[in-house]
């Protein structure tokens, strides 16, 4: 209820993955973001006139009410193609007794819409909804506080529909619009989150499943995403890197840079801040070719191993542990259990790997140095171009504009800075492109994981004990061009922070475990690869290691996994995302990799568990795997997801559709692969994901609670389908995979291994 | 270099040296927003343009090798429709496009136009395809956002419309 009723500055006291990921947003430093407060002007000025963020604190700033009887809403949540944007409005809709056409948004800028911090970790709904439910809520109230005047009746005797306010139970008798009442005046009303929002059980549009806003425009190519933007005066702008990030610390550092290697490209230049290298012409083909061309010598570092030999080396590194959970006596439940199983698991880095690259356009003409952008964090990525260019946040206006799905990427806003930096250089506006290359190499990773789990069972099949250590190093704070520019190594969140260490729900605390013991160990990340969020942070690897080990108890108690599932789960929400995904794949009890029939393809069927932070997760999966090939494909995805009130269920099925298939691309076929030199996956050959002729098809379940808050939709599926595969792969074959993705040769050897 | 290219049924002429990627010519010359850049290496179907009804990838195509071809792209497509239908005047949106509304099928939506592309490409030669088919046809266009499912629904409800049309 704070949520609801606190402007959103309210420290979001959510799970540990969130918090860092803001910390490390706002580079590290405190978690309350406090209000910048608006000169007293500001209120007057007319919209976008001046830098914002506008005042939280004035109605104004989140609802404007129009003469033709519509409504702008101001979320501070951008599209990413998530449909946030028809959620939002469905709850301001809600609220404000509105229908869908007759709410729009705009897109995000800093001089206009509000600060309510990254749209990561799937918080749109989970914490920019109540802000604004409590500002519609009020500006509804305040709005029946003047019809009641102009009508003269006291207000609780007023209704509205479609915003229009009418006295009940006098039909259209006395009535009066919304448009008539505020007509683009402005409240002039200090939000103080008091009024009362209408209870779930009176809710017509919330919890219906309106359509996406965005597709019509971006069905028919007439979308403006941020690769579309152009300005006249402009250049083009390539940013100049080695192919292939070394490893972190050393970074991109040019030891000589020779500007007559393009001087065969009219008008092309070099631009350099500390050790940032781009280059501008102003046709983009020339702005390719000078990139391509320019000779620049670059800095070594260290060796920095391999992919393959990373496990091993965090494994003996110093690390520093923090223990996440710790409950009873774990090692001697350990002793003393019936049956226990236990393995390693290997976790690959794995890229964003956004469809489109980076790209933004800076444009220092005016009054303020406009920069479009996809960065899912406007207000941060202001400040962070200020600190490199030294001038103030509010001589920065940044537009958000949508890019590609992006998946934690645009946290780390690299064209955005390139950008500011060479328009600032050359006093023209400059838009940014990062190649391919650029993208893949240069990229903030998920982090590679290692897990060692252990857990024991009774006779009866109830879990005792549980172990998990994981190992795995943190997220940078920082792009690889403000590392560059300002010529300092990036900063890592500090060691044992919450970054970098293990989610304790999806290792363990599904189930009712009385002895479990959960480590992190921090590996520093220095020469190791730029670390990151990436989307569901290391949920998959949490689960791929963590449900197999349960799949193992099972089967070493000749149980379902679905019984041994139901009877040791501890919440019944759990238990109800199980049994959803579990029907709807129309499970049928078996004792996995039993009965298995020989033959080149095998099939196999799996279930599993697992979340984010907040919401609810369980997937099945029926998979096929050619013994001789090692080639596995997914056939069918069934995902079952509880995010308490799920605003818009069709929003969420789309989501879930995504996560899914996201998740097999994942654990099937994705890699970051590295050598002594740097990065070597630089293309979609050298970064293979999911392809169409590959896809499952996928079953969402929303499993819908009208009672409970809304939580997050976006990542909290994928966990479980990945494990689900997994778990799958040893009913079709007998064998387990401990190392992912499950490629071809991965799986050869593993059904070797099983045969010798 | 001055020369011509033939999109969306006009005559545009081209600025561009000759060994300009067709797509930074379309994008930047023509100000077209349909095809746009993926990865540069025509790998992924983001700048997919049909040249006489043929897909092919505009980030690999020098502006000298379109000739005479028509180059279609996403804008072009209901007009192309229309002709290929025989219809008195172009739909605000291809069926394939309306269709991808209808399932409700994208996420971001910046791949879709390869994916709309290479898709009217298929149904323009076969109008009924298997599932099959239609997996192997699209197979070389990457949707990072994981829409395949609904994609493919929507290229089979757009055939059968497409098959009662015209």
């Amino acid at each position: 209820m704070d949520d609801m009723i606190s402007p959103p500055e309210v420290v979001e006291n959510d799970g540990v993955q969130t918090l860092s990921r803001r910390g490390l947003l706002k580079g590290g430093g405190a978690m309350v973001i406090g209000l910048s407060l608006a000169a007293p002007a500001r209120a007057q000025a007319a919209r976008g006139a001046v830098a914002g963020p506008p005042d939280h604190h004035a109605v104004d700033t989140w609802i404007a009410i129009h003469a033709d009887n519509t409504a702008t809403i101001y979320t501070g949540k951008c599209e990413l193609g998530q449909g946030n944007q028809t959620g939002l409005l469905q709850v301001a809709a809600e609220e404000l007794d509105l229908n869908m056409s007759q709410v729009r948004t705009v897109r995000l800028d800093t001089n206009i819409t509000p600060d309510q911090q990254a749209t990561s970790s799937s918080s749109s709904i989970h914490k920019g909804a109540p802000a604004l439910r409590a500002a519609a809520a009020q500006a509804r109230q305040e709005l029946l506080a003047r019809a009641g005047i102009r009508l003269g009746v006291q207000p609780g005797s007023l209704d509205v529909r479609d915003g229009v306010v009418f006295v009940k139970g006098e039909g259209s008798f006395r009535q009066v619009s919304y448009g008539d009442l505020l007509g683009d005046k402005p409240f002039n009303l200090k939000y103080d989150g008091t009024a009362p929002p209408k209870p779930p059980s009176r809710y017509r549009l919330v919890g219906q499943r309106p359509t996406r806003v965005d597709m019509p425009e971006k069905a028919a190519g007439k979308y403006t995403h941020m690769h579309h933007n152009r300005v006249a005066g402009m250049l083009h702008g390539r940013v100049v890197l080695p192919r292939g990030q070394r490893g972190f610390g050393v970074g991109a550092r040019p030891l000589s840079v020779d500007d007559s290697s393009i001087a065969h490209i009219a008008g092309a230049k070099v631009i350099r801040k500390g050790d940032f290298v781009g280059v501008v012409a102003e046709r983009e083909w020339d702005a390719v070719k000078a990139a391509r061309d320019l000779k620049v010598v670059w800095r070594e570092g260290p060796a920095l191993g391999d992919n393959e030999t990373v496990f091993e080396r965090m494994r003996k590194d110093k690390t520093v542990d923090t223990i996440i959970a710790n409950k009873g006596d774990a090692g001697g439940a350990m002793n003393k259990a019936t049956i226990t199983r236990g393995a390693a698991y290997h976790c690959p880095y794995q890229s964003h790997a956004p469809f489109a690259p980076n790209c933004a356009l800076a444009d220092p003409t005016g009054e303020q140095l406009v920069i479009k952008s996809s960065t899912q964090d406007v207000y941060s990525s202001r400040k962070q171009v200020a600190e490199i260019l030294g001038i103030p946040e509010a001589k920065i206006r940044l537009q958000y504009f949508e890019g590609s799905g992006t998946f934690g990427r645009s946290c780390y806003e690299d064209a955005t800075q390139a950008a500011a930096i060479m328009a600032t250089a050359t006093g023209k506006p400059v838009r940014v492109q990062f190649m391919r290359w650029d993208e893949l190499g240069w990229d903030n990773y998920g982090p590679a994981h290692l897990a060692e789990v252990r857990a024991g069972v009774n006779e009866q099949g109830d879990i005792v004990a549980y172990e998990y250590d994981g190992w795995q190093h943190g997220w940078t704070i920082t792009s690889t061009v403000s590392d560059s520019a300002r010529e300092k190594p990036g900063g890592e969140r500090a060691s044992g922070s919450a970054s970098i260490a293990v989610n304790p729900i999806s290792t363990g605390s599904i189930y009712k475990i009385p002895n479990r013991r959960v480590t992190s160990h921090a590996v520093p990340m220095v020469n190791y690869l730029r670390g990151a969020a990436l989307r569901s942070p290391l949920d998959l690897s949490f689960a791929f290691a963590s449900e197999q080990t349960m799949d193992e108890l099972a089967v070493a108690l000749k149980m379902d996994p679905l019984a041994f599932r139901r009877r040791n789960i501890g919440d019944e929400r759990w238990l109800g995302v199980l049994e959803a995904a579990a029907k709807a794949a129309n499970w049928r009890p078996k004792v996995m990799g039993a009965d298995r029939p020989g033959g080149d393809i095998v099939t196999g069927r799996g279930i599993a568990l697992g979340t984010h932070h907040v919401s609810y997760g369980a997937a099945v999966a029926e998979i096929e795997v050619n013994q001789k090939t090692g080639v596995i494909v997914a056939k069918r995805l069934f995902g079952a997801m509880d995010c308490g009130l799920a605003v818009n269920p069709a929003l969420v099925e789309n989501q879930m559709i995504g996560q899914m298939i996201q998740s097999t691309s994942r654990v099937l076929k994705e890699e970051v692969t590295y050598n002594d030199k740097g990065v070597t996956s630089l293309d979609w050959n050298g970064y293979p994901v999911l392809r169409f002729a590959e896809h499952p098809e996928v079953t969402p379940v929303v499993v819908q609670r009208l009672e409970e808050p809304s939580t997050g939709a976006g990542e909290e599926v994928m966990g479980a389908t990945a494990a689900a595969i997994a778990n799958a792969f040893y009913d079709a074959t007998g064998a387990r995979m401990r190392q992912f993705p499950m490629t071809p040769e991965r799986v050869l050897k593993a059904l070797e291994l099983q045969h010798t | 270099m001055s020369t011509t290219i033939k999109v969306n049924g006009r005559d545009w002429p081209v600025n561009a040296d000759p060994d300009t990627p067709l797509l930074y010519v379309l994008m930047n010359e023509l100000e077209l927003k349909g095809p746009r850049f993926g990865c540069g290496l025509a790998q992924c179907g983001s700048c997919s343009v049909l040249a006489d009804g043929v897909e092919i990838r505009s980030c690999q195509t020098p502006v000298s090798d379109v000739g005479a071809r028509a180059i279609t792209t996403l804008e072009g497509l209901p007009a192309l429709y229309a002709r290929q239908k025989g219809l008195a005047t172009a739909p605000d949106m291809h069926p394939l496009s309306a269709a991808f509304v209808e399932e409700q099928a994208m996420h971001c939506g910046y791949c879709y136009n390869g994916q709309t592309i290479k898709a009217a490409e298929l149904l323009a030669k076969v109008p009924h395809p298997s599932e099959a088919q239609i997996r192997a046809h699209m197979d070389g266009h990457i949707c990072r956002c994981g829409t395949y499912p609904r994609i493919m629904k929507s290229i089979q409800s757009a055939a059968v419309k497409m098959s009662r049309e015209g």
